[in-house]
């Protein structure tokens, strides 16, 4: 009996569970494996799936010749940086007054901030990139600030109404009873419990930015790149250094990785909530 | 919630406000004035009003039509699978089994991979020469020879869809495990009495329960797979059948011909206005 429910358990659970993070996770190790096999192995005629030889070559490449991954990372850093706070502090101000009061407009704005995340990516960045342009901002962090806000600040309204609905509001009236007025409370009261969630959105609008292309692609120049458009320039004429850009994967999808691990949680739970109840 | 007039409410949404009437609000107003002039930055001259001519030029576009059919294809196929094969990593990871944490955590790595990483990681998988699918497949005798398959009509498209779909399931696991744990066992428990086995089960206790999520979260894969440029972009450039509106759009885009891409972009943005339709009716029915 004990061994049939094992059998059963084998192929109603192991067995995909298998198949499904092979499938996922395969890219990655594949990836990994390119980055630290030494060039005569990685463009020889017999593919190997264990690199005879390690190398972190790849690597010190990527920071030491004119590829100049630190510059992108750099750029890629203030932009993820400045996008998030702007954005969580627009969000969650615009969150909390939707949550919280009734007033004129208030379903107008709600919904436009909701058509908002339904707009495609193209039809933004065609006249941004006109005005960019008339406004000199063209090739600057702050152009591609700017037009990350149109997704990460819609979204995060979004999540963050979520959370704050699911907080009680008897939590603030009570202290308004004892005398505190509603900004204080909104500091000493809400600002604390919401912290965990102002993190997970953090991560999320971090995220975002951080791994941005489309609009990277056309705001920015050598000097201003974010990683993404540095690890697209590592394809040039002669084809793909693709130990480089391997290398460069790794090393970016490191620090979101991290980040993502701590705040996916809270991030679930907006997402569920602000999402689905709206 | 506080009914009384004040004052608050409008400072504090004024900000966002503010920035998306910047960043959003002026730009589509600008883009539907361009739609309606011939706008080509690398012929400044000739920049000027000329009716509805980008929107019948669209409709006569054969590359249009084609990225039209492509992106119905892309959306239905790429989400399509996204959903079941999320559903299923959803239900298995609601199992309880050790290291089912670590498990649930690596697989959501697609998530948070950028965009264009995934496009190239997938490229160098695919290689026609050096990729690794193929020397798999020779090695299992499923083929003879190397297929190149991002550079060939048959092949390219599926392969590009293969990668969206990859890049989708952990947003569906995600959402639709957090809704699985909010299914109350109780239900199930009745049901194991009343003699029920798995797959009823699941059609009629596990699906109608959290139907609500497959909903939004699959409206909301519709709308980011649709948008989606950097996958298709970065590994055939819309090529061999592959392209898709936001793709020749954004190609149009930076090509500079702004008039175009932008009557193309607005007939686009009805079209997942469209799809949102029920969403957006839901959300504000519940408002209510």
């Amino acid at each position: 009996m004990e061994k049939q429910l094992t059998v059963k358990r084998f192929f109603t659970l192991y067995l995909p569970l298998a198949v499904i993070m092979l499938f996922i996770l395969f890219p990655f190790y594949w990836t990994f494996v390119t980055s630290v096999k030494p060039e005569e192995e990685l463009y020889g005629a017999i593919v190997t799936y264990w690199p005879s030889d390690f190398t972190f070559e790849a690597y010190r490449k990527l920071f030491t010749t004119t590829v100049d991954f630190l510059t992108a990372m750099k750029n890629s850093l203030i932009v993820a940086v400045f996008t998030t706070i702007v954005s969580l502090t627009a969000s969650t101000l615009a969150a909390y007054a939707f949550s919280r009061y009734e007033f004129i407009g208030r379903k107008v704005l709600m919904c436009t901030f909701l058509c908002n995340n339904m707009f495609p990516t193209v039809l933004l960045l065609i006249p941004l990139y006109s005005i960019m342009r008339k406004l000199g901002l063209l090739y600057t962090h702050a152009s591609l600030v700017l037009s990350y806000t149109t997704f990460t600040i819609p979204f995060s309204v979004w999540l963050l109404m979520g959370f704050l609905n699911d907080l009680p509001m008897s939590l603030e009236e009570a202290a308004l009873i004892d005398g505190c007025n509603r900004g204080n409370a909104f500091i000493k009261i809400i600002l604390p419990l919401l912290g965990p969630c102002l993190v997970a959105t953090g991560v999320y609008i971090f995220m975002q930015s951080w791994n941005e292309y489309t609009f990277a692609m056309m705001f920015t120049n050598a000097e201003t790149r974010t990683i993404p458009v540095a690890l697209k320039n590592l394809i040039g004429q002669l084809g793909v250094q693709w130990d480089l850009l391997t290398a460069g994967g790794i090393i970016t999808i490191i620090p979101v990785c991290v980040m993502f691990f701590f705040a996916q949680k809270r991030l679930v739970e907006g997402l569920t909530s602000g999402a689905v109840k709206g | 919630m506080v009914k009384k007039k004040s004052i608050w409410p409008y400072l504090l949404v004024a900000p966002a406000v503010l920035i998306i009437l910047c960043v959003v609000f002026v730009p589509v107003v600008n883009a539907m004035i361009m739609s309606f002039q011939s706008y080509d930055l690398r012929r400044p001259k000739d920049i000027g009003f000329i009716g509805l001519a980008n929107y019948i030029e669209a409709f006569g576009d054969g590359k249009f039509h084609a990225a039209f059919w492509g992106t119905i294809v892309w959306v239905a196929a790429g989400v399509g699978f996204q959903f079941l094969v999320g559903f299923a990593l959803a239900l298995l990871l609601n199992e309880s089994f050790r290291g089912r944490g670590v498990v649930r955590a690596v697989s959501m790595v697609p998530w948070v991979t950028p965009g264009v990483l995934i496009g190239l990681m997938w490229r160098w998988i695919y290689d026609g020469n050096m990729g690794v699918l193929n020397d798999l497949l020779l090695k299992l005798h499923l083929i003879d020879e190397k297929i190149p398959f991002l550079a060939q009509d048959g092949t390219a498209f599926p392969s590009v869809i293969i990668t969206i779909i990859w890049q989708g399931i952990p947003f569906f696991a995600l959402m639709l495990l957090a809704a699985l744990q909010g299914v109350s066992s109780d239900m199930y428990e009745a049901a194991s009495i009343d003699g029920a086995v798995g797959w009823q089960k699941l059609f009629y206790i596990t699906i109608p329960s959290i139907k609500n999520t497959i909903f939004v979260t699959g409206l909301l894969r519709i709308i980011w797979v649709a948008n989606s440029v950097d996958v298709i972009f970065n590994m055939t450039e819309g090529r061999f059948g592959t392209m898709t509106m936001s793709v020749y759009v954004y190609q149009k885009g930076n090509a500079l011909d702004l008039g175009y891409a932008s009557a193309m972009a607005l007939i686009m943005a009805l079209m997942l206005l469209i799809v949102a339709i029920p969403y957006l009716k839901m959300n504000f029915s519940r408002e209510e």
